[in-house]
């Protein structure tokens, strides 16, 4: 069972937080410009890496806040949590 | 014949505590500090149990958790468990146990007169029989479990309480061996926080059973000072009886802690049964230990033959010689301290060694003392009637490939076998920890432990079995696991031991015997609970099931309640052998937990019965439990689903309840509905989002239906929602889907837009609110406010702040029933006063409670649509005929979506009604809609029924369904095939059967 770290709250269990997939999607501004794929592409399609994922997760049984982590998806090993709106931390390059 | 097997002196039981127990209806006698094997095999008792598949006699094999054999139903009625394994069930007073897969009894047995089970369940029976027609699987699944039986689960409620303790600690130390003894203390003096679990009632592993010196005393009495140092240790936790289970991501491992089980059923007064420990340690030390293995030889199932070193723990442990005449069968040093202690005992003794030369200093200590030793030799046969008799003993040829010269009979009455010793790596391997093999030992030990899994193994689970190793590599690591903790610890402690040195060990994973193996009368057993031999796994490679995760599920090896834990590395020798591949080649099935099974009550812990979900019970709660009614688990609310009266069942009570609220008032307890209060000056530019419709222009006062979307343009959720003031929203949604809601607004104001100036908060337990509809509705409101309530005052889809009752109140005229209706808020704590007086004032005009069946009854007539009953996450509001509700003029979650290809076209599955030929008729939802009807499934479908009631309002059945082109087969007819086989005609619909232009909502 992973540990998570709440950039707010600390390390918690990970039953204390929900999943929400792959960060640093933006909702474009404009979606009544985009063509069918390209808007397909922004719903639909998502990374899904075999290795350093950058996602999001939010602590629902805790400060029910949004927030983002680096995760090795084989190995689950987390490489840091930070708020909306700052920027990921260095990933050790053995590991990326 | 009371306990001839037991010697007059020596062992860890108690002579002066003797126990009475009944196995098999019959009574012995044992000591306290017997397990059930041990005192059964001091009553001469070597047949426990039948096996599996082919219902051969089976006996005690080992003396610990990973017994295959003796498997027991322990006690009888609520208390009662199967698969219990006799040589980890303490003996305690008035034990009652019986064998398992038995009928009519142990001795004759009537699978194995016809053994015709041999002929039905050869290897790949399972594998082969779930490829036949399914529903043959049931006959036979009932058939074979009737005869093979792997005991019987309690039927009765499970007396017993069990819980569940969460706990950190610095280090967690599996294992009482030398090994963990010794990592406990070096972790325990530094300080750390250190939980020790073993799960055997006395620690010292292995020193139990051998008789070692440490320090130039017996081993025991160093056991016995370093416990007593431990217990008296501020932030050790000792915990015995203790089985470490699973070991999960982070160093999260379970341990199962047997708190009561060695006590008579029901003595442990306050104590739990058990209690499973989950276990968050910054560092853990695995010092597990080993498992003998078998060697695999003809007929090596017999009761009788026994692990070497579990007949070393029996003599010394518990004082029982379980046979007179022994003979030992290995392939290493470690079974010739069997044979001195036998031989100490008084035992006659022949020892038949596979290697040719065996040397070390035990062989010679054997050869001193006079036992006979055969090596470069063979058992190539057991003699056994009623218990065993004898074996033959032939010469191997020098590649152990085959045997050869004449067979010498040898009599005895137990065989002590040992193959080498096995690791126990499980919970390494649970870690995701890598597997190496080492040549030297024939077995896998660990190596890196995984990055998230910090560990360390130490002794025999790490393949040393020296122990002056055991007890350096314990201090090691626990020294070491505590400064990595964070804590300082001493130098390593100097203990003196003997060094034994021990001959190399020889693999031969198949012992040949007269007949090729595979052939003939004789079986090689590799795995003894799933009855799988040699040939079968022959078979399995023949027809191609090489891999051995395959190997494993065709031969059924590994897969029974012990895991395989005596014979999995000896199907992948064989595998290998087969193959001609090194065993590390092959590679392990993967651990999984548990080690050892648990039961359900201990996952389960507290949370049983009452405890197992908590109800959500809204104020007027009370009034429903007076007034008798039934109950709908919604999420976790317990809604009210109908208020029978005297003699009526659900039907007749929903038909009256449906009536009355037409006629009268009916009145609905809607407090469970969600609420979100949504504030900030962007308030109505989040709702313009979460909404296909405009919000800005809503005045305040004014109530709105929306439905909401997510990106997919899906419909997920709708509600009512009215506007407070400017910048102030009180939003309503599904029961079900409040936190939903309440989440996706949250996600997108905190990661897309944090700049938005906009609160929202639940406040679905602050309101409670009763909803009154009906046509007297206005008349019984009227004499509880002083609120003018008619339509120019207070017209329909708006709301007022009034007081009813004398309470301050938020009275939405909103109507999910398509009445006269309005929705008195009330703060929680007055919602049960509310309602009562409600009660007490409507009974004048007929008042009728309803539950959420009528409700659904009643928005049914009205085309009213239940989001997740009618919609499925497929549906757009197009496909529910509501264009009406999709703004043009703004952008919207979902909205792009809905220009997609495949979202706009025509055709796409769309809600209508179906009204059934015969207005009796109510069709089932869920029941699959076809235009053209085969005489056998399968049969294109055109969708779904999503509703289905019988409607009193209008008379006859009414139901909507999600069909293809649904809005282009007005008037058709179509056929509704039930599960039954049987078809209903109906007719396609629009989805309001009820005042089509809604004019009572207004009146
Ligand atoms: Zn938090």
């Amino acid at each position: 069972m992973l540990i998570v770290t709440c950039p707010w709250c600390g390390q918690r269990e990970v039953t204390e937080f929900g999943y929400g997939g792959e960060a640093h999607i933006a909702r474009p501004e404009n979606p009544e410009q985009l063509s069918d794929e390209e808007w397909g592409d922004y719903v639909f399609f998502r990374k899904n890496p075999r290795g350093v994922h950058y996602e999001r997760w939010v602590h629902t049984h805790g400060c029910r806040r949004w927030f983002n982590a680096v995760r090795h998806t084989v190995t689950d090993e987390f490489f840091g949590s930070y708020k909306p709106g700052e920027a990921p931390p260095t990933v050790p390059v053995s590991k990326g | 014949m009371t306990q001839i097997n037991r010697l007059s002196e020596g062992g860890r039981i108690d002579r002066g505590k003797p126990l009475q127990f009944i196995f098999n209806g019959r009574p012995y006698t044992g000591f306290q500090g017997d397990t059930l094997a041990s005192a059964l095999l001091a009553n001469n008792e070597h047949l426990v149990g039948r096996s599996l598949k082919y219902h051969r006699p089976r006996g005690v094999f080992s003396a610990g958790a990973e017994e295959p054999n003796a498997l027991v139903q322990l006690e009888e009625g609520p208390r009662t468990e199967p698969n219990m394994r006799a040589t980890q069930i303490e003996l305690y007073r008035s034990l009652r146990a019986a064998s398992q897969n038995c009928w009519p009894n142990v001795r004759f047995d009537i699978g194995a007169v016809n053994s015709w089970l041999s002929r039905l369940l050869p290897a790949g029976f399972y594998n082969k029989t779930f490829m036949w027609p399914p529903s043959l699987w049931m006959t036979y699944e009932k058939y074979i479990r009737k005869v093979t039986g792997l005991g019987e689960s309690p039927v009765d409620r499970d007396p017993d309480r069990y819980e569940h303790r969460h706990v950190h600690c610095d280090v967690l130390i599996v294992g009482g061996g030398p090994a963990g003894i010794a990592a406990a203390l070096a972790a325990g003096r530094s300080g750390a926080r250190v939980i020790f679990v073993d799960e055997q009632p006395e620690f010292g592993g292995c020193l139990l059973s051998d008789n070692q010196r440490i320090d130039d005393n017996p081993a025991m009495e160093w056991v016995r000072r370093s416990m007593e140092e431990l217990e008296n240790l501020e932030e050790a936790t000792v915990l015995p009886r203790t089985t470490a289970t699973g070991y999960f991501d982070y160093n999260y491992l379970t341990a199962l802690e047997r708190v009561t089980d060695h006590l008579p059923p029901g003595r442990g007064d306050h104590l739990p049964r058990q209690r499973l420990w989950r276990i968050r340690a910054q560092r853990v030390v695995l010092a597990a230990g080993s498992i003998e293995r078998p060697l695999v030889f003809a007929d090596n199932d017999r009761p009788g033959v026994m692990l070497a070193g579990a007949v070393r723990s029996y003599i010394n442990r518990y004082a029982v010689l379980p046979g007179e005449d022994i003979v030992v069968l290995t392939n290493n040093d470690s079974a010739y301290q069997t044979s001195l202690d036998a031989h100490l005992h008084g035992a006659r003794v022949e020892v038949v060694d596979i290697r040719p030369r065996p040397e070390g200093q035990l062989v010679e200590k054997v050869r001193q003392a006079g036992i006979p030793l055969h090596t470069g030799s063979a058992i190539t046969g057991v003699h056994y009637r009623k218990g065993v008799e004898g074996v033959d003993v032939m010469r191997l040829n020098d590649e152990g490939s085959a045997v050869r010269g004449s067979s010498n009979r040898i009599d005895c009455s137990v065989i002590a076998v040992s193959g080498g010793f096995t690791p126990t790596v499980h919970l390494f391997g649970q870690s995701r920890g890598k597997l190496l093999y080492n040549d030297d030992i024939g077995a896998f030990v660990p190596g890196d432990c995984h990055a998230t899994n910090p560990n360390r193994s130490a002794g025999a689970c790490r393949g040393s079995f020296d122990l002056g190793d055991c007890l350096n590599q314990g201090f090691e690591a626990g020294a070491a696991a505590a400064g990595e903790a964070g804590f300082r610890t001493s130098g390593p402690v100097a203990l003196k031991t003997e060094r034994m040195e021990q001959g190399a060990f020889r693999a031969l994973w198949t012992i040949p015997c007269d007949h090729p193996v595979g052939k003939g009368k004789k079986k090689h057993f590799h795995e003894l609970q799933n009855d799988a031999t040699v040939g079968d796994i022959m078979l399995a490679v023949r027809e191609g099931y090489k891999n051995v995760e395959h190997l494993k599920r065709y031969t059924t090896t590994g897969m029974g309640t012990d895991q395989g834990k005596t014979s999995n590395l000896n199907a992948l020798g064989v595998l290998s052998e087969l193959r001609a591949t090194a065993v590390d080649r092959i590679g392990t099935t993967t651990f999984r937990p548990p080690y050892t099974p648990l039961t359900f009550g201990a996952i389960a812990g507290q949370h049983s019965r009452e405890l197992f979900l908590q109800k959500r019970k809204t104020p007027m709660h009370p009034w429903h439990e007076r007034n008798g009614a039934i109950y709908e688990d919604v999420g976790d609310w317990k809604r009210p689903r109908y208020f029978p009266r005297a003699g009526e069942d659900m039907h007749v009570a929903v038909q009256r309840e449906c009536k009355m609220a037409r006629k009268g008032i009916g009145i609905l307890d809607a407090t469970t509905l969600g609420k979100i209060d949504i504030q900030g000056p962007d308030a109505s530019k989040l709702l313009n989002m979460v909404y296909t419709n405009a919000w800005s222009k809503l005045p305040v006062g004014r109530c709105r239906y929306g439905v909401m979307l997510n990106e997919h343009g899906m419909i997920f959720d709708d509600g009512v929602s009215s506007r407070v003031g400017e910048n102030h929203f009180h939003m309503t949604t599904t029961t079900g889907g409040a936190a939903r809601v309440l989440s996706w607004l949250e996600e997108w104001l905190q990661t897309e837009w944090p700049g938005m100036r906009v609160y929202c908060t639940s406040t679905t337990e602050q309101w409670a609110v009763a909803s009154i509809n009906g046509p007297n509705s206005r008349d019984l409101l009227s004499e509880l406010t002083e609120l003018p309530l008619d339509s120019e005052n207070f017209p329909f889809m708006t709301w007022q702040d009034a007081e009813v009752a004398g309470v301050p109140a938020r009275i939405f005229r909103i109507s999910f029933t398509g009445e006269l209706a309005f929705e008195i808020n009330v703060p929680a704590c007055y919602g049960l006063y509310v309602w009562e007086t409600l009660m007490e004032h409507g009974e004048k005009y007929d008042i009728c409670p309803y539950g959420t069946e009528s409700m659904h009854v009643l928005r049914a007539e009205k085309g009213f649509i239940i989001a997740g009953q009618d919609t499925d996450g497929s549906v757009t509001p197009y496909d529910l005929d509501m264009n009406w509700i999709v703004s043009k003029k703004k952008d919207f979650f979902g909205r792009r979506s809905l220009d997609r290809s495949d979202t706009s076209k025509p055709g796409r599955k769309q809600l209508v009604g179906l009204l059934t030929e015969d207005p009796n008729e109510v069709l089932p939802e869920g029941a699959h809609v076809v235009a053209e009807l085969k005489d056998t499934p399968p049969m294109p479908t055109l969708g779904h029924v999503s509703s289905g009631y019988m409607s009193p309002n209008l008379g006859r059945s009414i139901a909507m369904a999600v069909i293809y082109d649904g809005k282009n087969r007005k008037d058709e007819k179509v056929n509704v095939r039930l599960m039954n086989g049987r078809t209903v005609k109906c007719r396609v619909t629009d989805y309001v059967f009820y005042d089509k232009k809604g004019v009572r909502a207004r009146a």
